[in-house]
């Protein structure tokens, strides 16, 4: 058989291109931009589950760099593994709940959200006390001079942490998934921002991305998880992680600890002894959309 | 990183609380209310089981009341509206309660249960689970009320006094924070 040759000595080859495509590539991370080359490698970037603890370490660092170039502070990226024996439960006291949005604010503050355009996880709905639990008379924009309001009562929405959750069986790149204590996270780098999750969620729990988000660099919360908060890149889909830079520290979620009513409860569903098993063990729970399925870990309870 | 995080939580924590001049140091009550807890299940973080709670809230310049309240005194015991304390707004059953069902006719500087035992402010909660049982139960619990710190471990209370005026305790409304911004209009 005939080899084809290649008459013109002139003409490209595939070869060089490919050969010349890696110079640059060296060249360019040789050439001392730092930052650059960890922006060009995080392009190569593997999916989180499949990172080996080297690649995971060097990809932490990678990201570290990166963001004190940008925010120009100290700060820390992390990877905390889920806890053995823990499984996060969340309750909310409808009957204590204000409708004063702290937590709102609080969770905007703990997990960088883009101040601009605005992101928030949490939306608190004020409904009406005639009309009950109902979505169809909810309004997430209501606004009062004091809180709360006769005739009305609040009822917070945010990431209600699936058993079943239907974002991540919507997911075609597996960028979403269900950790061992419970908590759904992205993998914003896997993310290929196509909103299948967005619309899959029956809770309007994720948010996406439109355009760069922004955060000021003196409001940036340094302590920052690579499945959690940290900064996000645009054209990918965000959502609560119930503070798992704080829980899986042992700590309450910031919406916990700022809510002024103390409606907001915590804690491993798993540990008979926990608040959040005395919770659901003495009061009247409500699921939300619990026709669905989706089996949430966020439980709403009336203790009035 | 977490004790970075704390000074932050501690700010949060008291700015939401009428606190004037007191100094900030949560007092460790070791015969606070218990909270049954497995020990394997708490986290390595904070294995000590602690309940710390922030300092009462008193008014600035009220406390201690032995300034001008003196253990020899002559202590007039009926029932009647005081009208030095005119900053006491008193809604809490008045027609059946005054000063002194609570606080304490000798020890100005402490409060007493119903059968005459002496406590300190910290432990207003005592006082306050006399008669509202069933919220003392839950508080021990960490059902009502706020927690802040460690599900898994040491856990900051706040007496029912941060919370609920003793005097007038129905929670005061709050101003709401601003609304989210809608969808349509977002650029």
């Amino acid at each position: 058989m005939k080899k084809p040759v290649n008459e013109d000595p002139q003409s490209v080859s595939r070869r060089n291109v490919i050969k010349s495509l890696f110079t640059l590539a060296a060249a360019y991370t040789a050439s001392g931009c730092q930052r650059d080359a960890d922006a060009l490698s995080s392009f190569f970037n593997s999916h989180f589950r499949e990172m080996s603890p080297e690649k995971l370490k060097t990809t932490l660092e990678n990201w570290e760099r990166r963001y004190k170039k940008t925010y120009n502070r100290e700060l820390s990226v992390n990877a905390t593994p889920a806890q053995e024996g823990v499984l996060f439960g969340y309750a909310l006291d409808v009957s204590r709940c204000i409708g004063c949005r702290r937590c709102v604010y609080a969770c905007v503050e703990e997990n960088n959200q883009s101040r601009d355009p605005q992101i928030h996880w949490i939306q608190v709905l004020e409904m009406d006390n005639k009309h009950g639990i109902d979505l169809r008379y909810a309004d997430a924009y209501y606004e009062a001079e004091k809180v709360p309001e006769e005739g009305k009562f609040y009822f917070p929405v945010q990431c209600q942490q699936c058993e079943n959750p239907p974002c991540v069986k919507s997911c075609p790149v597996n960028a979403t998934w269900k950790e061992p204590d419970g908590i759904v996270v992205i993998d914003y780098e896997w993310c290929v921002g196509c909103r299948c999750c967005v619309a899959a969620c029956p809770y309007g729990a994720r948010h996406f991305n439109w355009t760069r988000p922004s955060i000021p660099a003196e409001e940036l919360n340094p302590n920052m998880e690579y499945l959690g908060n940290r900064p996000r890149p645009v054209g990918v889909v965000e959502k609560c992680t119930f503070c798992l830079q704080r829980s899986r520290n042992g700590r309450y979620p910031a919406c916990v600890e700022v809510c002024p009513v103390g409606a907001r409860k915590f804690g491993n569903l798993l540990d008979d002894n926990s608040e959040i098993q005395y919770i659901l063990k003495n009061h009247r729970i409500y699921i939300l959309k619990e026709e669905l399925n989706t089996q949430p870990k966020f439980f709403y309870y009336f203790s009035i | 990183m977490q004790s970075q995080q704390t000074p932050n939580n501690m700010k949060r924590l008291l700015s939401s609380i009428p606190l004037a001049g007191v100094v900030v140091i949560p007092i460790l009550i070791a015969s606070g209310p218990a909270v049954p807890r497995d020990e394997s299940s708490s986290s390595e973080t904070q294995p000590e089981e602690l309940i710390a709670v922030a300092p009462p809230p008193f008014s600035e310049g009220i406390f201690p009341c032995s300034q001008c309240h003196f253990e020899d005194d002559e202590v007039d015991s009926s029932h009647r509206d005081v009208d030095f304390h005119d900053t006491v707004q008193f809604d809490h059953a008045a027609d059946s309660r005054w000063c002194l069902d609570c606080h304490d006719a000798k020890q100005r500087d402490m409060l007493h249960l119903a059968d005459g035992r002496l406590i300190s402010f910290e432990e207003s909660y005592r006082l306050c689970g006399q008669c509202h049982a069933q919220q003392k139960r839950d508080w021990d619990a960490g059902d009502h009320g706020r927690r802040s710190g460690y599900w898994s471990g040491k856990k900051e209370y706040l007496l029912c006094a941060h919370c609920h005026d003793p005097h007038s305790p129905a929670f005061q409304p709050l101003v709401p924070l601003a609304p989210p911004i809608r969808q349509e209009e977002i650029r």
